[in-house]
Order: structure tokens, then C-alpha cells, then sequence
């Protein structure tokens, strides 16, 4: 067990590469120049020359690459071009509010989608799959955004149940220890920032969870209605256990391994649907970050920013082939 | 957005035997929810293709006296902010957006095809190399990756079809390099190999035909999804450029008047809806007909 | 907002000045509008006001942000030595009380007010002063910013700074520079604690100290800025305790958000709203007019645009008003000169362009294109001031002069990379605009307009446009000391440039925000800035 995690992390490494020398080749191959986007229009070519040779934009590609490897190899990945500040510091604000908003809404997603599919797959055909069924691809092709605008329309700025958007109120107090803010509270026992900061992230993660909640409450149902079928759960109905039984205790954990490969697999596309959610939201979170830096030219926070959300892409899928361990006791890790 | 298609598609198995599609069609006109599925797909194509002969207006011509009219039975989805035919900027719409969704997709699958045929039936280094390479694409949040392309190229028709190409590879080169790997095992093939026959003949007369049917699905649902993924990009002022209609940007630039003119934004959300939801029916109802445990 | 484009390029030896403007301290002269911020009284004293605008600051020190979020927010931290009043681009005395200069406009000197203290305590004096400009201007100084983008402007031909006595300091120039007592009111030249600075260095940007109403309380990135009173503030504490400077980036959302009564004011409103809050019994929408001025700028060094009656026809072809009509609100004004009418020297006597499709087609076919000719009309995909909803401005424009048989084909670019290739010609056709920041008429028609600044590479005369008889006009306009004079050199040059339609002006956008009714004393500035200490909440 402890080799094969090892194996698996080590495989980090030149995923880790790949990814930073894809993003960086990328990067460079447009002509825009950061220093423009930051100077403005009434600098003299002398500053813009200055600021470049500062940054020292002007070395041949593969010694800049090499730099900021070597860099990242010491756990630093350079300086905002933007603002000045560690891309670091950045990340360390910013992708604690991606994160609880992903986890939130993966936490809806798996709650809801799962029991939608199992209460589907037990009724197979009847008028609630058919109607959760229908529901789960309609929320699967709605357009995200939209989504959003019109939760904020409804709950919020209709019926005021909760907030329109950002992420805590300016009049709550919390000291912000880890930047979770539900986690933050938690720890400082400040009651009234957890809950509203729960309020907060209510609808954002909602909006965010419906891709995931269809595809999960589809692959729970299929996946059950694969294994109801199979010899041992036929045995089982055999000897007169009741359905609900039958379900719960033999069916269930073996249906859950495509499920759980979904849900990991959908961990990137929520990072990806988050930049449409905290845009709408106000939620100062990575994907914001991400989208600017793209536009202003900022390697350093594109590229720092890129092989987080990748890095975290692969830790996630290798949790998710951990658990295969624990769902099916056949699988084992060596 | 995201790896929406790659998520819902199971894994499919399917052996080729004669009368294979025909039995198939028979089955897919069995299914309720495939047949919904090719009506709508059915009908957005052939508006589509049609537009020039259906639509009642000219997609792009304006009469700023007539802005954000109300649905009537002279513009029968009302007008958008620039006083355009609604009904004609959808009908047209559809022309662009189906044009991302299968011409990223066909991009995506010819190369995606290509890789994982190679990967598959080579096997050894060009297989590691080729497959890592796709997990490092697949470690990309595909949102991101779109973005970032369009972003660094500039906002284009061409780049946003490039952009979500690209992000599709991944997938049907893993689907490919799988059918691949399972055909290549058969007795067919090994007999073909021990007959002599060329390793292109063999990838082109028993392997590729043999991997067609889960690309086909992967296809169906990919196209759906593409739609979306360029609506997002439109969102992000990244997708289709003006004047051209184009179903994410007519919902982005008139969700300003959500509260003042819904149909505006609304009626292009459905098409959107729609449309999606119709590739996903056929999709599925593909995978089930193609399915042989279903066979009994 | 960017403020890219608020400063004028102004590579020039010598202006003479408008002495008047110079020796009055108050500076009210030919300004009867203008109303100092003293006369702002609190009406009521306490609470906490929330702004909201589309993005976060870049930072908060005021020697290195470019852009308008930033500017906001800097601009209620940091004091200038002068400071433009409550509703005008005149200035008044700020940190200094009074200033003088000498008979040959190369000396200046201020006289500081006293017992100003900075947010941590530190006194405000001369010395703090020349720390300031040469933090800016000094290459080598051990806390010059890594990217200072209008000391160049701001302190164009000052040689030096000297340091008098305690609450004097002396400014030498080069050469006379009549702009130089406007630009001390400019946010860049915000004076900042040294002793701040000297505390965290590189991290100054996000530990922003100054003299001014508000101290800076924390900054929640993408999310928030506070602020809290100065209540040792020398001209009067402001009327609230706290201050909120919120980033909410969706125009719909931020507008639901004051709905709701979570924010006081906002700026960034889709046009399409304005009904919806004029009919909001607890919203004001502010308009003014605006100094800015969007235009079609045409590339006369080549075919078809070299040739003026395809220029003219282009201004023909354009209906203004229903422009104005459709995507600004109806609160903007078509445009038919380069200047806005806010400014002194608008020639309100040149006569517009008609709408008239068929003189447009008349003078296309006199140059050869009876029928119609083909082009690219390139547009900004960024909103600005000037150019609200530029994707829907350009397609009405593209279908406009398509009636008269101009194809023109829309492309763009990303803000950066658009604005580098205007500047080096790569356009036919292209939208644009420009905010004023000092009310000077140079600061558009030499900027924009004259030969001197169309020098491919860096030019920010995008037409190209060299017209001898106009460089003569506004080159005589900047040594002529009289504004009356000056004010008839440059209608001249607007008449000029009017003929020869190296633009087709298109419209000047009012300056456009919104708040609830209980933000009292609330204006939003001609230069599209938000200062908020005189705003007090009546509940």
C-alpha cells in the first residue's frame, strides 16, 4: 500500500513538468508583454525597456524556463508580474475559497445525485426515475452562468433568503487562520461568521454541483441497475432478504466504484465551472485569479496557478483509486 | 462545462457481427427517449442547414426602432437590443454552434482516433509516451485549458473550435487505445496477422471498425457538450465574434435584460438546453442499442 | 477603467501659461461651478458606506496603479498637494496652503500646511515631499517601484526639488510647463509616509499609508477593501466610520446587490438599467457630462482612408443619435468634434456630419467606389467610459455602414494588444476614445491629433493624421498665454481637422453611476473618480 502511493506520487513529478512546460511554451508564444499591461500608455520605451531587463523577460526562452523550474524545485514560484507580490501568497488566499466551494458543492453533488440514483435504480421505471432521470440531463445541459443568475434572481434578490453574493459580510469579524472561512470560524468558535458564511456559499455551490449532481445520480443508477443483475445479489434475493437489504448491504458499496471514478474524474470540471461561478458570485476565488492573469499576461501566476489545479487533479484521482481498495475488497494496492 | 461527455459515456463493449447496424437501428427505434433525442438533433440540423430557406429575417440586419420587441406574429421570439429577428438569430444560431460542436469534435477524433490507434496497436514506448501525454491534458481542468488557448490566441470562431478540439483529444484517444487493445487480442486479428496481412490492413479492416461503435457515442455526447463548452467560452467574451449568431454569445449579451425582456436571454438558454439534452438522448440510446448484454 | 488612456503623451519643450489660472491659490477662476469640498458639510456623522465597482485595485500605492479600480480607492488614502474640487478639474490648496511662482514660470513654491500627520503618526513636512518625487523620479533610490507608469507625465520638466524650511519646498523646472500645478492634484503624485515605506518596502502596495480621510483597515482580495475614518483628518473627519470598497466583476449582480440595500453606490451600470433605477423610489441615477470623447479613428495613410471624401462619407454614414439612443442610455451626446463640450475651446459653431446615407454614397462614388468597397472596422473587446458596450456598438456600426455600401469586416483584440497595434498603425478603421484628466484642450487635440504624435511605434494619433496647418494652430496654442486666444486657436484647428475627417467623432459619454437615496452629498467627479469622505448616510 505505502509503495504503491509511493509509486503513484512520484508519477507527480513528470506530470508536474509536463504540465509547467506545455503552460510555459504557451505562455511565451503570444506577443502581448506584460510590462505593457502594466505600465500603461504614457511610459517612455526607456521605462518599458527598464522593466523588462528587471524582470528579466529578455533571456532566451529554455534559461527563463530553467529559472523558474529551479524555482518551483525550491518551493518558490515566482512573483506576480501584476502585482508585485509571491505567487505563493496568492495561491494561499485564494485557493482555500476554490476549495471549500468545490468540496461544498461536490459534497451536494454526491449527497443528492447518489440518493437520487439509488431511489431511482430501486424503482426502476417508475414516474420518480423518470422524472429524476429527465431532471439530471436537463440540469446537465444548462449553461452555468445562466444558472447562477437566475438562483440569484430567485433566492436571493426575490425571496432574500440568502446573500447575492461575495463570500463573508464586511460586518463579520473572522480571523483568518487557514483562509477556509467555514474552517476559520470553526476554530476561532465564532458562531456568527460560520453561519454566514454558510449562508454565503450556499447558492454558488449549488449552482456549481448541478453538472456533477446529474452525471452522479445517472452513473449511481446504471451502475446499480448493472450489479442488482449479477449472480451474487440474485443469491441473495434468493434467500428472501428483503429489497431494501438486498440494496443497501450487497449492492451498494460494489455500485459505487464507477461513481466514485466520476466523482473524481469531475473534480477538474468543477475547478473549470468554478471560473464561471465566482465570476458571477463575486467569489474571490482561483479561477478569477487565473482568468486575469491569463488576460494581463502574468506567467508566474498562470503557470503557479495551472500546476496547482493539475497537482491537485492527480492527488484527488489517486485518492479516488485508494478507495477501490476499501468498496471492493478484491482490489488491493501492492 | 468540462469533461461533461467524457464523465457520462460508461465504458462500452461491443463485438461486430453481420447485420450489426441494422439490428442496431432497430433496437434505437425501440427507445422512446433516442428517438426525442434524433428528432431534436433532426430538427436543429436541418434548420440549420436550411436557415437561408426557414428563417423568417435576416440574421444581422437591424432596426435599432425596434429593440427588445416582445414575442408577436411578426417576430414570433420577439427582438433582441439591436431590434433583430430572435426566431432567425436562433435558426442561424444553430448554424454556428453546431458548427463548433461537430467540427471541434471531428477534430478531436481524428486526432484522438489516430493517437490511440497508434498507442494501442504499437504498444511499448509510443504507448507511454502517447497516453502520458493525454494525462497530463486530462490533469488540465478542460475549462482552463479552453480558456487559456483562446485567451493566448485571441478570440476567435477558429480558436474556440481549436481550443475545444483540443480538450477532447484526450478522451477519445483513451477510448480508442482501449477498443484497440481488446480487438487486437480477438481471433480475428490473430489470424489476419498469422495470414500474413499488413499491420495497416489490419488496423484499417479489423481494429478501426471494430472501435467505431463507442466513437460514435463519444461522438453524439461530445457535440452536446461542445456546444456548452462554447457557450461558456462566449461568457467569457472568448467565443464567437460579432455579428455572427452564435447561441452563447446571443445568451451572454442579452443577460443584461433578464429582468426587463426575458425572452431575450431566454429563448437562445433553451436552444442551448435543447440541443444538449437532445445529443445526450441519442447518445445514450446509442450506447444502450450498441450494448450486446442487452442483446437476450 | 483603465486610466491608460487618461494622460496625454506631451513631448514638448515649452508652454507658456495661462498666468490667471496660475496666481489665484483658490484657483476659481473661469470655474463659477466649482464648489470646494470644504463646503460639503456632514449632515450626519457615523456608519459604514459601501462602494461596489467591477474589479479589484492592482495595489494602493498611488506611484504605481494605472487603472481606475485602483485609483479609487487610492485616491480617498493619499492627499496631493493640491486638489481638484468637489465637482470640477479646477484645483484648490490640499496639503499645501498656498503656492507661488516666479516671473519665468520656472520656480514654484509651496508653502505646506502645518501639523498634518500621516496615518502612523509620522508628521507630514518638506522633506516628505522630496521623498516622493524622488522615490518616483530617482531610478536609484532604495524604494523606487518596480513599475512607475506617470511620474514621466506628472513631473514632466521638473529638474529638482528643494527642500526650504520645514513646511516649504521648491520646485525647479527645466522649461515652463503650464499643466505642472494641475498634475500635483493628479492620484499618482499622492504623497505617501516615508516611514511606511522605509517599514515595507516592497509590500508598501498593500500597506498603504497616507495623510488622507480614510486609513486602510484590511484588503480581502477579489473580494473587499476597509477602511476606517481619520478622524484626525485636516480638513474634517469624514462623515462615515467605516469605509467598503467592494469588487462585485457582474454589472446585473452588483446593481441586485443595492437592490438590496448591501451597497450604497456603484459604478458600471448596463444601460439598460437605467429605466429600472429611475423608477427605484429608494436610487438616484447620477449622469454628468462627461470629458471624454469616443471616435472612429481612419488610418489616412492608406487606401481607401488617404483619400478624404471616403473619410467623409464615413461620417455620413453614421446615425449619432440612435447610437446614443441604444447603447448609452440616451444620456450621451452625439458627437461632431474631437473635444467634448465640457472643455473651453469646444467650436460649437463647426457643423456636423449629417446622417444622410445618400451623401455618403454620392462622395464614395466621386472617389471611385460606386460600388461600396470593402474594409475592416476594428473594435476594443473591453467596455470603457466612452464605449459602453463596445461589441453591440460595433455591430450597429457595421450594419450602418453597410447601408452605404461600406463592408467592413469586425476584428479585434485584447485591450493590451489592440492599443500596441493602433499605436503602430496596423488598422484601417478602428473604435476608440479618450478621457481627459486636466480640462486642457491640448490634452486632446495635440495628443490625439497633431503630426508630433504620430510616430508609428508609439503614436497616439492613430489616424496618422498630419496636418501642417493644424501643428502650426496648436503649437501657437501652447506659447499664448491668454485663454481667450488660445480658446479661438484651437476652434480653428477644429474646423481644419472637421474638414479633413480624419475621425468620425461618435459620441461623449456622460459619466454614468448610481446610489441609494440615503447616500447623501454623493457626486461622482468629471474625471470619473470616486471621492467619499464628504458622503454621510441618513440611516
Amino acid at each position: 500500500m505505502a509503495r504503491y502511493v509511493g509509486r503513484r506520487l512520484l508519477e507527480l513529478v513528470p506530470v508536474a513538468f509536463g504540465v509547467l512546460l506545455v503552460v510555459f511554451i504557451i505562455s511565451h508564444l503570444t506577443p502581448a508583454d506584460p510590462v505593457l499591461v502594466i505600465l500603461g500608455e504614457h511610459a517612455s520605451p526607456a521605462t518599458v525597456e527598464r522593466l523588462r531587463a528587471e524582470l528579466r523577460l529578455n533571456d532566451p526562452l529554455p534559461v527563463q524556463f530553467v529559472r523558474y523550474v529551479g524555482g518551483v524545485l525550491h518551493g518558490d514560484l515566482g512573483r506576480s508580474i501584476k502585482q508585485n507580490e509571491r505567487v505563493t501568497v496568492q495561491l494561499a488566499t485564494r485557493f482555500p475559497a476554490t476549495f471549500e466551494l468545490t468540496i461544498a458543492a461536490m459534497l451536494i453533488a454526491s449527497a443528492v445525485g447518489i440518493l437520487t440514483g439509488v431511489v431511482a435504480a430501486a424503482r426502476q421505471n417508475s414516474w420518480f426515475d423518470a422524472v429524476s432521470m429527465f431532471a439530471a440531463l436537463v440540469g446537465f445541459s444548462m449553461p452555468i452562468f445562466w444558472l447562477g443568475i437566475m438562483l440569484i434572481l430567485l433566492f436571493a434578490w426575490y425571496l432574500g433568503w440568502v446573500p447575492i453574493s461575495g463570500r463573508l459580510d464586511y460586518t463579520i469579524e473572522l480571523t483568518r487562520l487557514t483562509n477556509f472561512y467555514l474552517l476559520d470560524a470553526l476554530l476561532t468558535r465564532n458562531w456568527a461568521a460560520l453561519g454566514n458564511a454558510a449562508r454565503h456559499l450556499i447558492l454558488p455551490a449549488v449552482t456549481l454541483s448541478t453538472v456533477p449532481l446529474a452525471i452522479i445520480a445517472r452513473m449511481t443508477r446504471s451502475s446499480l441497475l448493472e450489479v442488482l443483475r449479477q449472480d451474487y445479489v440474485r443469491t441473495a434475493r434468493a434467500k428472501g432478504l428483503a429489497e431494501r437489504i438486498v440494496v443497501m448491504r450487497h449492492a451498494l458499496k460494489n455500485a459505487f466504484i464507477p461513481v466514485v471514478t466520476v466523482i473524481g474524474l469531475n473534480v477538474g470540471s468543477l475547478l473549470g465551472g468554478a471560473i464561471l461561478t465566482e465570476t458571477i458570485f463575486a467569489w474571490p476565488g482561483m479561477g478569477r485569479l487565473v482568468v486575469d492573469a491569463i488576460f494581463a499576461r502574468d506567467y508566474p501566476v498562470v503557470q503557479g496557478t495551472v500546476l496547482v489545479i493539475a497537482l491537485l487533479f492527480v492527488v484527488v484521482n489517486l485518492l479516488v483509486d485508494l478507495s477501490y481498495a476499501y468498496l471492493d475488497p478484491r482490489i488491493r494496492y501492492g | 462545462m468540462g469533461n461533461h461527455a467524457a464523465s457520462l459515456a460508461r465504458p462500452v463493449e461491443i463485438r461486430i457481427a453481420p447485420g450489426f447496424y441494422a439490428d442496431t437501428w432497430r433496437r434505437l427505434r425501440r427507445s422512446p427517449g433516442a428517438m426525442v433525442g434524433l428528432a431534436i438533433v433532426g430538427l436543429f440540423g436541418t434548420l440549420a442547414v436550411l436557415a437561408p430557406l426557414v428563417a423568417p429575417a435576416n440574421p444581422i440586419t437591424q432596426d435599432l426602432n425596434a429593440r427588445l420587441l416582445p414575442p408577436s406574429w411578426g417576430h414570433w421570439l420577439g427582438t433582441d437590443d439591436l431590434g433583430r429577428d430572435l426566431l432567425s438569430r436562433i435558426i442561424y444560431g444553430g448554424r454556428t454552434s453546431l458548427t463548433v460542436g461537430v467540427v471541434s469534435i471531428s477534430l478531436a477524433l481524428v486526432v484522438g482516433a489516430l493517437l490511440g490507434l497508434l498507442a494501442g496497436f504499437y504498444r511499448g514506448w509510443a504507448d507511454s509516451v502517447t497516453m502520458r501525454t493525454m494525462d497530463i491534458m486530462l490533469a488540465f481542468p478542460a475549462t482552463l485549458l479552453a480558456i487559456f488557448i483562446v485567451g493566448i490566441r485571441g478570440p476567435s470562431l477558429n480558436n474556440a473550435m481549436l481550443a475545444i478540439g483540443v480538450i477532447n483529444i484526450p478522451i477519445f484517444a483513451r477510448i480508442v487505445r482501449g477498443s484497440v487493445l481488446r480487438v487486437r487480442q480477438e481471433d480475428f486479428v490473430e489470424g489476419a496477422r498469422a495470414l500474413g496481412a499488413s499491420q495497416i490492413r489490419i488496423l484499417g479492416r479489423h481494429v478501426l471498425p471494430n472501435a467505431l461503435a463507442p466513437i460514435i457515442v463519444q461522438a453524439t455526447l461530445g457535440i452536446g457538450s461542445a456546444v456548452l463548452e462554447a457557450a461558456g467560452l462566449s461568457f467569457l467574451g472568448l467565443g464567437a465574434q460579432a455579428p455572427t449568431p452564435e447561441w452563447g454569445t446571443m445568451l451572454t449579451n442579452t443577460r443584461e435584460f433578464l429582468r426587463d425582456a426575458p425572452w431575450a436571454a431566454t429563448f437562445p438558454g433553451i436552444a442551448i438546453l435543447l440541443t444538449v439534452v437532445g445529443f445526450n438522448l441519442l447518445g445514450d440510446g446509442l450506447r444502450d442499442a450498441l450494448d450486446p448484454r442487452l442483446r437476450q | 477603467m483603465n486610466l491608460n488612456q487618461r494622460v496625454a503623451r506631451l513631448a514638448w519643450p515649452v508652454i507658456i501659461v495661462v498666468v490667471s489660472f496660475m496666481l489665484a491659490p483658490t484657483a476659481s477662476v473661469g470655474a463659477p461651478m466649482s464648489s470646494s469640498w470644504d463646503a460639503k458639510a456632514c449632515g450626519r456623522v457615523g456608519g459604514t458606506l459601501v462602494f461596489a465597482q467591477g474589479d479589484d485595485p492592482d495595489g494602493l500605492d498611488p506611484h504605481e496603479v494605472t487603472d481606475g479600480f485602483s485609483v479609487n480607492n487610492v485616491s480617498n488614502v493619499f492627499d496631493t498637494l493640491v486638489r481638484f474640487t468637489a465637482d470640477s478639474t479646477q484645483v484648490e490648496p490640499s496639503l499645501a496652503e498656498s503656492w507661488t511662482v516666479s516671473a519665468d514660470n520656472l520656480v514654484w513654491t509651496f508653502k505646506l500646511r502645518k501639523g498634518v500627520k500621516f496615518h502612523d503618526g509620522t508628521p507630514f513636512n518638506a522633506e516628505a515631499v522630496k521623498f516622493n518625487f524622488e522615490r518616483q523620479t530617482v531610478e536609484k533610490h532604495p524604494y523606487h517601484p518596480r513599475a512607475v507608469g506617470y511620474a514621466d507625465f506628472t513631473f514632466q520638466n521638473v529638474k529638482s526639488v528643494d527642500v526650504v524650511d520645514e513646511y516649504t519646498v521648491r520646485w525647479n523646472l527645466s522649461a515652463p510647463y503650464a499643466p505642472f500645478i494641475t498634475n500635483q492634484a493628479m492620484f499618482a503624485t499622492g504623497i505617501v509616509s516615508p516611514t511606511a515605506v522605509k517599514q515595507y518596502g516592497q509590500d508598501f502596495f498593500k500597506h498603504p499609508v497616507g495623510t488622507g480621510p480614510f486609513k486602510f483597515v484590511e484588503w480581502i482580495q477579489k473580494d473587499h477593501v476597509t477602511y476606517e475614518a481619520n478622524r484626525d483628518y485636516f480638513a474634517g473627519r469624514p462623515c462615515v466610520d467605516r469605509l467598503i470598497i467592494r469588487t462585485i466583476p457582474d454589472n446585473t449582480v452588483r446593481l441586485l446587490e443595492m437592490e438590496r440595500g448591501t451597497v450604497h453606490i456603484i459604478i458600471g451600470v448596463n444601460p439598460p438599467d437605467y429605466d429600472r433605477i429611475r423608477r427605484n423610489a429608494e436610487l438616484v441615477l447620477f449622469t454628468g457630462a462627461g470629458l471624454n470623447t469616443g471616435y472612429v479613428s481612419m488610418n489616412t495613410e492608406v487606401a481607401p482612408f488617404s483619400d478624404r471624401r471616403v473619410r467623409q462619407a464615413i461620417n455620413y454614414a453614421i446615425d449619432r443619435s440612435s447610437l446614443v439612443n441604444a447603447f448609452y442610455g440616451g444620456v450621451g451626446i452625439p458627437a461632431k468634434n474631437p473635444l467634448p463640450p465640457t472643455i473651453w475651446g469646444y467650436a460649437d459653431k463647426v457643423q456636423a456630419y449629417e446622417y444622410s446615407v445618400d451623401k455618403a454614397k454620392k462622395l464614395l462614388a466621386e472617389a471611385g467606389f460606386a460600388n461600396g468597397l470593402t474594409t475592416e472596422l476594428w473594435w476594443p473587446n473591453r467596455a470603457r467610459p466612452y464605449l459602453t458596450q463596445p461589441q453591440k456598438i460595433a455591430e450597429a456600426l457595421q450594419a450602418q455602414l453597410g447601408l452605404a455600401g461600406i463592408q467592413a469586416k469586425l476584428v479585434t483584440y485584447d485591450w493590451g494588444t489592440y492599443l500596441s497595434k493602433l499605436r503602430n498603425g496596423e488598422d484601417p478603421m478602428a473604435i476608440i476614445g479618450w478621457i481627459g484628466d486636466n480640462g486642457d484642450p491640448d490634452n486632446f487635440l495635440y495628443a490625439l491629433l497633431d503630426k508630433d504624435n504620430a510616430v508609428r511605434g508609439k503614436a497616439q494619433n492613430y489616424a496618422f493624421y498630419k496636418s501642417d496647418a493644424v501643428h502650426r494652430l496648436l503649437i501657437q496654442a501652447q506659447r499664448v498665454g491668454d485663454q481667450a486666444t488660445r480658446a479661438q486657436l484651437y476652434e480653428q484647428a477644429q474646423e481644419i481637422i472637421h474638414r479633413d475627417a480624419p475621425w468620425a467623432p461618435l459620441v461623449h459619454a456622460s459619466r454614468v453611476s448610481a446610489y441609494r437615496k440615503d447616500a447623501q452629498n454623493y457626486l461622482y467627479h468629471p474625471l470619473e473618480i470616486t471621492w467619499l469622505h464628504r458622503v454621510w448616510l441618513s440611516k
